[in-house]
């Protein structure tokens, strides 16, 4: 069995943002980056399936530029095989149909059986890339995993809905499944297994010669968006802040009195 | 400017957001036609035109077949934009409906300036407007972003349509929420514990205050996936929704899903050691404070009044 796992470098959301000069994305100066954390659980759920499947080749992909390769490491002492880094700088002005694309170009003649995405980026958002993937490539596509099960050929997944409710789905491989927060819970990798990843395969190569398509959309600008909490913002010694509080809760709101 | 509005049926019931898929619609001043995989004996309070086709005969969840059936209608009414909920129907679908139509597709618009939309990024911290550079677009509104002043009413001009393609996935049927355990959704005063709670054993401070305060502790959901807490203390989308005469979120930073599920609070305080959490937007009052120092401090003042 084959298996992809796609993932994406994020900023931490609790991050300072800063507008580019161009303002048309955040500065990437200054960030600490790490996992989109949909994707730990679509790495997870990757290697699960291949220490499942035994005979399993688990590709971890990633498109952005030289800093990714970090957070491949991870994905590769999380347990995947080998890495395929597809280098671009100006990965972040990439709209989902252009990152699905470059994917599906990589993945078209390597007969993948399952490819795990996340359900969507914490930055970005789109929610898109696994959808896209799917269609570009003809293969069946669940979203929003959250239980993912494989046996005798068949793929058989819950989807989560809202209100907690879950649609219990069927389908057969070739299949790209987008995972939601809560499918698993991603190991932390130990020790010995970073050092065994650092001897895995992690190849870079330019991912413009796999773009095959053009952008249909951009970013005309990027900004913060005005600020309509009225709310009050209290700051200071704890002691006073305590205080400070307790007398507006006596004030505002019966739940004192 | 034609709209092509995906109205969404679960279970035997029409869901909420296709209300606010009128008032988007009202918004941009669009003409408007409807579609619906649902049921006849359930229809949308909509004067308009309505394509439906059957939920028992095209499974509720079917993309691929849906998909056909909105490219079908698409043909024939040469929309400009195809409009979802942002929902786990509507993203599971746009991005099919709008590979298909080559159009671009933007997700989660939570408002339209200049007639482009405008949508979140980095946890609803920044936002950006989209240049959409097809003649065609698929969008997936924001639940919440837009609302109708009034009620919708009237009755659709009905056009049946039938299926005719199978799909790949197999649809075996709704699993309903757990139940059981505490219920939020009566609760005076809810503390809620978010990941900036930073261990399983500080769940117990924010329990402590909430027991000060008379009333229960909920949780936000990677507390609850983490297995800190349990799944019906959860609030927001995939969770409870809530609605106390207090709500203390400490070390929630605000996501979309965690705000619909407690933005209906009379009075909302939240602790966040970021002055720029999302959660600001809804809070009466942000206390910029490390909630490990500030929750216990509180609960011992409130204890001793
Ligand atoms: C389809 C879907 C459905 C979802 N449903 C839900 C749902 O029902 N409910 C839900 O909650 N989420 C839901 N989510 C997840 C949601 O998008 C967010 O990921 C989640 O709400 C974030 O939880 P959080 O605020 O606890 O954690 P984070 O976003 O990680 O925020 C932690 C916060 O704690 C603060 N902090 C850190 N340390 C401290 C400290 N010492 N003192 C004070 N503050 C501190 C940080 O500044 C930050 O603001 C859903 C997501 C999707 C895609
Ligand atoms: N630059 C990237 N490289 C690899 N995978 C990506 C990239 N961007 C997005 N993805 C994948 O697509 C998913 C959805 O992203 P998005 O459509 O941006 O919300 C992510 O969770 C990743 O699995």
């Amino acid at each position: 069995m084959k298996i992809l796992v796609c993932i994406k470098q994020v900023p931490d959301m609790e991050s300072k943002f800063k507008v580019n000069s161009e303002n048309t994305w955040y500065d990437s100066g200054d960030l600490a980056w790490r996992m989109n954390e949909y994707d730990e659980y679509a790495v997870e759920q990757a290697v699960q399936l291949k220490e499942q499947q035994g005979d399993a080749d688990l590709t971890v992909l990633c498109i952005g530029p030289d800093r990714v390769k970090e957070t491949m490491k991870k994905a590769l002492a999380m347990g995947c095989d080998r890495g395929a880094h597809l280098q671009d700088d100006e990965s972040h002005k990439r709209e989902p149909l252009e990152i699905a694309s470059i994917i599906a170009e990589y993945a078209r003649d390597k007969e993948f059986d399952v490819v795990f995405t996340g359900m969507q980026s914490q930055d970005r958002g789109s929610g898109q890339v696994g959808v896209l993937l799917g269609e570009i490539l003809d293969m069946s596509c669940v979203t929003t995993v959250i239980e993912f099960g494989f046996e005798a050929g068949e793929i058989k997944v819950k989807r989560e809905l809202e209100g907690g409710v879950k649609a219990k789905v069927k389908t057969t491989t070739p299949a790209v499944l987008t995972c939601q927060l809560g499918l698993n819970t991603p190991r932390y990798p130990t020790l010995p297994n970073i050092m065994k990843a650092k001897k895995k395969e992690l190849l870079s190569s330019p991912a413009a010669d796999l773009l095959k398509v053009d952008s249909r959309q951009n970013t005309q600008t990027m900004y913060f968006p005005e600020k309509k909490g009225v709310g009050l913002v209290l700051e200071g010694e704890i002691a006073d802040l305590t205080d400070e509080l307790i007398k507006i809760l006596k004030e505002k709101t019966g739940v004192l009195a | 400017m034609k709209a092509l509005l995906i109205a969404e049926y679960r279970d035997g019931k029409l869901l909420g957001g296709n209300n606010e898929l009128m008032a988007f619609a009202e918004k941009i001043g669009a003409e408007s036609t409807m579609f619906l995989v649902g049921n006849e004996s359930a229809l949308p309070a909509y004067s308009g035109k309505l394509y439906l086709a059957d939920g028992n005969e095209c499974g509720e969840y079917n993309p691929s077949v849906h998909k056909d059936l909105i490219l079908k209608v698409v043909e024939k009414e040469q929309p400009e934009l195809v409009v979802f909920s942002h929902s786990s129907y509507g993203w599971d679908l746009a991005p099919r409906v709008a590979y298909a139509m080559q159009a671009a597709q933007v997700s989660e618009v939570v408002d339209v300036v200049d007639s482009m939309p405008v949508v979140p990024v980095c946890n609803a911290k920044l936002r950006r407007n989209v240049k959409v550079t097809t003649a065609k677009a698929v969008y997936t509104l924001q639940a919440g972003a837009f609302s109708a002043a009034e009620e919708p009413t009237g009755t659709p001009e009905v056009e049946k349509l039938n299926k005719d393609s199978e799909g790949k996935i197999v649809f075996e049927g709704y699993e309903e929420a757990e139940k059981g355990g505490v219920d939020l959704s009566k609760s005076e005063v809810i503390v809620s514990a978010g990941r900036g709670v930073g261990k399983p054993e500080n769940i117990e401070m924010v329990a402590a205050l909430a027991e000060a305060l008379k009333g229960d502790y909920g949780a936000s959901r990677p507390v609850v996936d983490a297995e800190w807490v349990e799944h019906n203390r959860q609030v927001g989308t995939t969770g409870q929704t809530v609605s106390p005469k207090l709500y203390v979120a400490c070390g929630v930073s605000g996501a979309i899903q965690h705000l619909a599920g407690m933005k209906k609070s009379e009075f909302v305080v939240a602790i966040n050691t970021d002055k720029d959490a999302p959660i600001g937007e809804v809070a009466d009052v942000l206390v910029v404070a490390d909630l490990k120092q500030f929750v216990p401090a509180l609960t011992e003042k409130v204890k001793s009044l």
